[in-house]
């Protein structure tokens, strides 16, 4: 007793199968739902790409880097998170650095950021958030605590001129609430606060 | 206050899954057990050349799953090597002969384990017509077989447990295909891309350059959890942005993960004709699944551990939208679910967070598990336990009418034997031979110490029992690990897979006994229990010591 017709073995099947099966599922299901996202909701199909001036700058989903060529953070930029992508935030290299809880070069960059941004931002050591010390899953984190970027008010401020509470102000109008208001944690953008900072000047 | 957001996610994800219970499990029995073809069924069967009303022999349904998923081997494993031909694959090279092998296996088996980094390996292509068609493709055949064992029992002095090329077809076209094309819409109303864009350079807001990718993501990204395989199209996986843009959509593929596995019991009690015999599967799943995320979530919430206590928090490796809660969410459901995708790092755990991870694998994927295969492991489980229980008084054991004789017990006993020989001996190989030993040590393992081991032992774990997490240091790209966990992946998912379909071929071919007063029952809390005490038990045995070597050696020290 068997299922294929007399005669066919079943390889033969198999494989006319999968020829079936991925022009289907490989080919016209993906086409069909690019189109669907392409017509119908193109803005988030294509990255959701955040514009200044008609030039793309980013996406409003992926984190990027504020530091200069050699990597020095940019003090006049809210700071993102430490990144393990690349060379940090390197959009082709998505990655986290998987160092464990005991890893002792772990430890010791956990060390060095600690000391780093205490200093950048004049702040004790003690003061500093999780987020700002560890790198993220992917590598491309686009938000930090709103303890991160509160903490980054005053060092903003004095570097752009601008007045501290109008910099403590917009940090608060930038704090997203946890999604539908109690999925995940409060978050900030860094790329959307760092384009209305650059706004604020002018 | 943050406990209190924690638990509330976790009540909208459970009734979220209660509500689909009974009409997603209604649904798929009505599936496997109706004698109508569609119209397009028809033709398919016509054209590969199938007589959709003939039922097959075990032996006859074994040879149609085998066949497929060779020839599925094949095609992937081709489409690979052919990379720098086809269409769309970035200006990448064909991917070598081990690789291709081990991704081939990989997806195959339904674990999407990779040693390769998408971002840098694999074209649009492969993605889309080599790697999201195994996604499908693997599911179906998973669910089909946890349908033929369920036949087993429905059935009686019955040669035949059903038709592959029919359930494979249907599960298929009625279930993955439609679902995956709402919840591919849903995702990319979220903000997961779907595009053939490639990569985009742009100039930061500081002037920087960065390259941002493009890519069929949402329509992989939806049958990845859906068919619980896990396969991310970043390297990042479910952690990447643009595959996992914020806590709702990862709520979302959560439900994804823990849908049809869920709802699997409901599905098994309706069709041996009583829905109470599915609540108690579904009570042990449950139980399991709410104990491990606890244990998971207070691990990571405590951060114990030199760097997180350094840093103030388990944050190395999470996300902050997603935080401790929805990260422990996600690597729970992935690993209790043969999924294995990641929303954050699980190599950066805390030691005993990363242990439950590897625990919820060593269970042997069944609370839920995978889709199909949780069932089926679970339903081994079970005939195991009524063998316990009638050992205790003495009687013949019985489950749903049938008898669990010799033969029935032989089966199961080798089905719970087969992914720990596979993931110890793996483990125990890459560090008894000298050469090999050598290899692992100086390129594979990144976290030096204890973690080192729980890096290996995790990979073969995650291959055998066909999860596809890892603790992501590791450095799998090599001879030995392409080659040990491709071969840990298929024995681990087409030994049991035999088993089962013996088992079921065994046990439809008898007739019914009817349940007397010295019948255990196999419905009430007593035998959820006896269960959930075999379970936990067996695995206990089986693992506790090589778990004492790597992550208790790290967590209690």
């Amino acid at each position: 007793m068997s299922s294929p017709r007399s005669g066919i073995p079943h390889y033969w099947v198999a494989l006319r199968a999968m020829l079936v099966l991925t022009a289907v599922l490989g080919v016209g299901y993906p086409l069909v739902i690019t189109a669907v996202g392409q017509l119908a909701l193109p803005a988030q199909a294509n990255g959701s790409t955040v514009t200044v001036n008609g030039d793309t700058v980013g996406s409003a989903l992926v984190g990027q880097s504020f530091s200069d060529a050699d990597g020095n953070l940019l003090p006049q930029w809210f700071q993102p998170r430490p990144s393990a992508a690349g060379d940090g935030y390197d959009g082709g290299a998505s990655s986290g650095s998987n160092y464990g809880p005991e890893n002792a070069d772990l430890i010791a960059a956990i060390e060095e950021r600690k000391a780093q941004i205490a200093e950048f931002n004049g702040v004790t050591p003690d003061d500093i958030p999780a987020d700002a010390l560890t790198a993220s899953a992917s590598g491309l984190d686009p938000h930090i605590s709103p303890e991160y970027a509160l903490l980054q008010v005053e060092r903003i401020a004095a570097e752009r001129d601008l007045a501290v509470e109008d910099v403590r102000a917009l940090v608060q109008s930038h704090i997203q609430a946890r999604d539908l208001g109690y999925l995940g944690e409060p978050t900030v953008n860094v790329l959307q606060l760092n384009i209305a900072v650059e706004a604020l000047k002018a | 206050m943050d406990v209190f957001f924690a638990i509330l996610q976790v009540a909208s994800l459970v009734l979220i899954l209660a509500l689909l219970y009974r009409p997603l499990g209604d649904y798929m029995a009505r599936i496997y057990t109706s004698r109508k073809d569609l119209k397009v069924e028809r033709g398919f069967y016509r054209f590969i050349g199938v007589d959709s009303g003939v039922e097959q022999t075990w032996q006859s349904y074994l040879r149609g799953v085998l066949a497929f998923s060779v020839v599925g081997l094949l095609f992937v494993y081709l489409l690979q090597r052919f990379q720098a031909v086809l269409p769309y694959s970035l200006g990448l090279p064909a991917v070598p002969e081990g690789l291709s092998f081990n991704t081939a296996a990989s997806f195959v088996a339904n674990t999407n384990w990779q040693s390769y980094s998408p971002d840098l390996t694999m074209g649009y292509t492969v993605q889309i017509a080599g790697l999201a068609v195994q996604n499908f493709v693997s599911a179906a055949v998973g669910i089909a077989i946890a349908i033929a064992l369920v036949r087993g029992f429905t059935r009686r002095e019955s040669a035949t447990i059903g038709n592959f090329w029919v359930d494979l077809t249907r599960g298929i076209l009625r279930l993955l295909l439609p679902l995956s094309v709402l919840g591919a819409v849903v995702l990319i109303a979220s903000g997961v891309i779907q595009n053939f864009n490639g990569f985009t350079e742009i100039t930061t807001l500081s002037g920087g350059i960065q390259n941002l990718p493009g890519g069929p993501v949402a329509s992989q990204e939806v049958i990845k959890n859906l068919g619980t395989n896990g396969g991310g199209f970043f390297n990042a996986n479910a952690a990447h942005p643009f595959e996992n843009p914020n806590a709702w959509t990862s709520l979302f593929q959560n439900v994804l993960m823990l849908m049809i596995p869920f709802a699997l019991p409901r599905t098994f009690g309706r069709m041996v004709g009583n829905h109470k015999q599915g609540y108690a599967i579904l009570a042990v799943m449950g139980t399991i699944y709410v104990a491990s995320l606890t244990f998971l979530t207070l691990f990571e919430l405590n951060g114990a551990g030199t760097a997180p206590q350094l840093a103030g928090g388990a944050m190395e490796g999470k996300e902050q939208r997603f935080g401790i809660f929805a990260s422990t969410l996600f690597g729970s459901t992935s690993t209790l679910t043969s999924t294995g995708a990641v929303n954050s790092m699980h190599d950066s755990y805390t030691s005993l967070g990363g242990m439950m991870p590897m625990i919820n694998m060593m269970l042997g994927e069944i609370a839920p598990g995978g889709v199909g295969s949780g069932l089926y492991g679970m339903l081994v489980l079970a005939i195991i336990a009524v063998f316990v229980g009638g050992l205790l008084v003495g009687r013949t054991p019985e489950y749903l009418g049938k008898k669990i004789g010799p033969k029935e017990i032989k089966l199961a006993s080798l089905y719970i034997l087969v992914t720990p020989t596979i993931a110890l001996l793996g483990t125990a190989l890459s560090f008894a031979i000298p050469a090999v030993r050598a290899d692992v040590e100086s390129t594979s393992i990144w976290n030096a110490g204890t973690h080192g081991l729980s890096e290996v032992l995790y990979a073969f774990v995650s291959a055998a029992n066909n999860n596809g997490s890892a603790f992501a240091g590791l450095t799998a790209n090599t001879p030995w690990f392409n080659t040990a966990l491709g071969v840990a992946m298929l024995l681990g998912r087409f030994i049991p897979i035999v088993l089962v379909l013996a088992l079921a071929g065994s046990l439809a071919t008898q007739d019914k006994v009817p349940a007397t007063a010295g019948t255990l029952p196999t419905h009430r809390p007593q035998f959820v229990g006896l269960l959930l005490g075999v379970t936990v038990i067996i695995t206990a045995l089986t693992y506790f010591p090589v778990l004492a070597l790597g992550p208790l050696a790290e967590g209690l020290q």
